[in-house]
């Protein structure tokens, strides 16, 4: 149970600054999400919270008290690698009672405790196995189960589905959300992978180039991006660079073919200029009317199928199709899109930045 | 407290301890033969110099050994090129056997080869004699032919053992597309699969280098009037030549030299092409008929006679009866018997000296290897380079070192069982520091992590978790190292009294006094020896695994 405070934290590697004054607030008991590219601080940031990376200036505290010179050792915190990182030499059950040996408890009480922990992540059937004698999945569970045992004061999660299957990926994601919700720990997760983070986060950081472009919970960063990154970042967009303008007190886009958008909710409710308009594919219908488009492919794949389409302005329009036809679209074919203009988010052209209000950083 | 932005703890004063025994026990020695060797009685003087590059007796034997040298490497790897090329792409019968008998013939003691060829084809050898009673002459054996023919046959097996390991890389698809392209057989040998071996060729190269250019053993055994320069280090050293020690230090710097000087050019060009490779689909042999398959298996077996002869002509001539040291008719238990007293005491020593000797190398390179590998820094990086001085200094300057140094107080070790541990610990520990360090860095830094994050500290870490999971790793490393030790000569050849004596000091020292029948069943006991620790090494590894030196 623990409250974590990031304030003004900096990282740098040999000059180079991986880490930028970075703020952050995760309460008590909260799923958090470090999302971003690779590169972009995350895991490096996860390790600062670990004891892993030195810090170079700023602050972390654990329910207010600033733990930056702690070490690893005794910050209490469970962890989960990418790699697995079991002890290969020992078992299952070996590995999981490890935390429980450093910490001197009683054998009757960390026997009950192993067991308890494997039963958790259904592991309690292979606790005598070596790690070379499990499969990838089976070695996260036993890693799970290695760091919830000692019930840390923390639960760090750096990529752990990164080395599995798609489908396990899907399966594994549910029990770590399960564990968590079960034991109650604040846990920092961090991944490249932004359906992950959007299927088991309470909140998420996005993260790029070092510095965290918006946090938020999984709708809000969806729905209203910081910026012109989080938009592309999560999920994919279309962006058509069009004129805000100004008319008798409204500010108007015009789509093409007549589409015109009211923009409202502004933070300047007087600004205009060169603007981004982010398309969310599920925003855009095949219909009679609307913007006229010429197909450029059709991808099917299976339930939807991804069409790609020109306007007459030169930008290509991608969407989903759900219909089942049981011809497909053909390229130069003439179709008409229609655009929900309530999914709409606008972008300013030159800074990237978010126009709405509503998507604070 | 921090230094340099690391935390200062229990590893850093065992960084500190391990530099200090360095510097004390490896580099100090070397310092004084470095200082030996540019002073005389009064002061600074190039005499020693002077007189080396004075005299074409002198300055002749540097250029016989690097005649030697580039001989050796050169043949060695035109001879095991094919071997592990034909070992590789075809199925050979009894695959797994000849590795087993090549490895085996790799770590016999070099100086056995020379002895035994000198059983066979000397003076007075076996061969030498069924063609004399037909009434021909066989060539000499002594001199240049017999060096290079020792060892280029004991050096094919390291150079094959290393292209065997390269060759587990590459992938069979880069050869699919060699062929796709109508490349094959030699042309795709050469063109595609050398350069991706040129790293390792190198690698090997040096160490055959090395090896053949600071033999000490061989050429003394069986060089007569061809001197190269190790013999000559060790004759003057012990006043045969003369007693100025200055002398001796200045030929022992310029072998250092030469070798440093083949170690950087080496380093230099393999640091620049190295390739990173894995194979995901290693190269099936494939079934070999027709002229072209016995040509192959005639390569491959005839290698192996030629490298097996010399092992199994010792323990055969241990067996037969001697005569004032000379071999006469029938054969008898009479070698092993006489010198009962002399075997056990050898192998009392060999033991007692090897493993003091193991158990401090392999504590120390466990300790240098995680330093340098987990705690990169100035400190640990000079450790790491002073841990592989002794790569370049050979065996016999290792000892003239040691007896340099330590043969006046403070601290005076010469003759004692102490400098034998520690001479034979120095000369094997770049090997192992490397291997131990390869497999360290195999060793994932968040398995670590995870020992810390669960509350463990640095030490229990490394004692709980880091060594019982290398464990497999460092004790085949340890079995390797054994057998060097058992086998090595040169490096304690200055510092034994008979109170210290060991196996492979006892072979040398009854075949120079002539007693070639003891010298046959002390070598037949160290092979025995060699061969227990093979078949150990290879159960330990589960047969499969790749073994470097």
């Amino acid at each position: 149970m623990t409250r974590i405070a990031l304030q003004a934290l900096r990282k740098e590697y040999a000059g180079q600054v991986a880490i930028l004054d970075l703020t952050l607030e995760i309460a008590d008991g909260e799923f958090f999400t470090l999302l971003g590219p690779s590169g972009c601080g995350k895991t490096t940031l996860l390790r600062m919270i670990a004891g892993f990376n030195s810090i170079e200036a700023g602050t972390i505290s654990f329910d207010g008290t600033v733990i930056n010179d702690r070490p690893a050792s005794e910050r209490n915190i469970g962890m989960v690698f990418q790699n697995y990182a079991l002890f290969p030499q020992m078992t299952a059950a070996k590995n999981v009672g490890f935390g429980l040996q450093t910490r001197k408890i009683a054998r009757a009480e960390a026997e009950r405790r192993v067991a308890e922990a494997l039963e958790s992540v259904r592991m309690g059937h292979l606790k005598d196995r070596l790690p070379g004698q499990m499969s990838g999945g089976q070695q996260q569970r036993v890693a799970l189960a290695r760091a919830l045992v000692i019930q840390p004061a923390l639960l760090l999660m750096d990529e752990p589905l990164s080395n599995l299957d798609a489908k396990l990926r899907v399966e594994m994601r549910d029990t770590i959300r399960q564990a968590q919700r079960d034991a109650g720990i604040t846990t920092v997760y961090v991944t490249h992978d932004q359906e992950e983070a959007m299927a088991v986060s309470d909140r998420i950081a996005v993260m790029n180039l070092g510095v965290v472009q918006q946090v938020g919970t999984p709708a809000e960063i969806y729905r209203r991006p910081a910026n012109r990154f989080v938009a592309e970042f999560i999920g994919k967009t279309n962006l058509l660079e069009r004129d805000l303008v100004r008319q008798d007190g409204r500010a108007l886009i015009d789509l093409g073919n007549g589409q015109i958008i009211d923009v409202t909710d502004m933070i300047n409710p007087s600004a205009s200029g060169r603007v981004q308009v982010s398309v969310r594919p599920e925003a855009v219908k095949a219909a009679s009317t609307g913007l006229a488009a010429e197909v450029v492919d059709e991808t099917f794949l299976g339930s939807h199928s991804q069409v790609r389409a020109q306007l007459v302005s030169g930008d290509i329009v991608e969407f989903l199709e759900f219909s089942q036809r049981s011809v497909l679209w053909q390229r130069g074919e003439k179709v008409f899109l229609h655009v929900d203009t309530n999914l709409l988010t606008f972008f300013d052209a030159a800074s990237g930045m978010s126009i709405m209000a509503g998507a604070a950083v | 407290m921090k230094i340099g932005g690391k935390p200062v703890d229990g590893w850093t004063s065992i960084a500190l301890l391990l530099t200090g025994g360095y510097l004390f026990m490896v580099v100090w020695p070397l310092v004084t033969v470095l200082l030996a060797s540019v002073t005389n009685g009064e002061g600074f003087s190039l005499d020693g110099f002077a007189t080396f590059f004075s005299s074409r007796l002198y300055y002749g034997t540097l250029l016989n050994s690097l005649l030697v040298t580039i001989c050796v490497t050169v043949l060695a790897f035109v001879i095991a090129f094919p071997l592990a090329y034909f070992m590789t792409l075809f199925r050979i019968p009894g695959t797994r056997t000849i590795q087993v008998l090549i490895l085996a013939s790799m770590m016999s003691p070099p100086f056995i080869g020379a002895y035994s060829w000198i059983l066979m084809l000397g003076n007075n050898g076996l061969i030498t004699r069924w063609f004399k009673d037909v009434g021909l002459e066989v060539p000499s054996i002594y001199g240049f032919t017999g060096i290079v023919l020792v060892l280029t046959l004991q050096l094919v097996p390291l150079i094959f053992t290393y292209l065997m390991g390269a060759w587990r890389t590459i992938d069979v698809s880069l050869l699919e597309a060699a062929e796709s392209m109508g490349m094959t057989g030699w042309r795709r040998a050469l063109k595609v699969i050398m350069p991706l071996l040129l790293p390792t060729i190198l690698g090997g190269s040096l160490l055959v280098f090395v090896r053949a250019f600071a033999d000490f053993g061989t050429p003394m055994l069986i060089g007569q009037g061809f001197r190269t320069i190790p013999v000559l280090i060790y004759s003057s050293f012990v006043g045969e030549v003369s007693v100025d020690r200055s002398f001796a230090a200045a030929v022992a710097v310029i072998v250092i030299a030469v070798t440093l000087g083949v170690f950087l050019v080496q380093k230099f060009i393999v640091d620049r092409r190295t390739f990173s490779m894995t194979a995901m689909r290693p190269i099936e042999p494939s079934p070999l008929a027709g002229w072209k398959g016995w040509g192959v298996y005639a390569y491959v077996y005839g290698f192996l006679v030629l490298a097996l002869a010399p092992l199994v002509v010792v323990v055969v001539s241990s067996f037969r009866n001697t005569l004032y040291g000379q071999f006469v008719d029938g054969f008898s238990f009479r070698n092993y018997l006489t010198a009962q007293r002399d075997i056990i005491r050898y192998i009392t020593n060999t033991f007692s000296i090897g493993l003091t000797a193991l158990v401090l190398l392999v504590i120390v390179a466990v300790l240098v290897s995680y330093l340098t590998v987990r705690r990169k820094g100035a400190l640990t990086g000079a450790l790491d380079t002073m841990t592989m001085v002794p790569y370049v200094v050979p065996g016999l300057i290792i000892g003239i070192a040691l007896i340099t140094a330590f043969s006046q107080p403070p601290l005076v070790l010469t003759g004692t069982f102490a400098v034998m541990v520690l001479a034979l610990a120095i000369r094997r520990l770049p090997y192992s520091v490397r291997s131990t360090t390869a497999l360290m860095y195999q060793f994932s830094p968040s398995i670590e992590e995870a020992a810390v994050s669960l509350g463990a500290s640095k030490f229990r870490t490394l004692v709980q978790v880091i060594v019982p999971a290398l464990a497999p790793g460092i004790v085949s490393g340890a079995v390797l190292s054994w057998v060097t030790i058992i086998t090595e000569l040169s490096t304690t050849l200055f510092l034994y009294n008979t109170s210290t004596q060991t196996l492979s000091l006892g072979i040398y020292a009854q075949v120079i006094r002539g007693q070639l029948g003891t010298a046959a069943a002390l070598s037949t006991i160290l092979l025995i020896l060699t061969m227990l620790s093979l078949f150990l090494l290879l159960r330990l590894s589960g047969g499969s695994r790749e073994i470097r030196l």
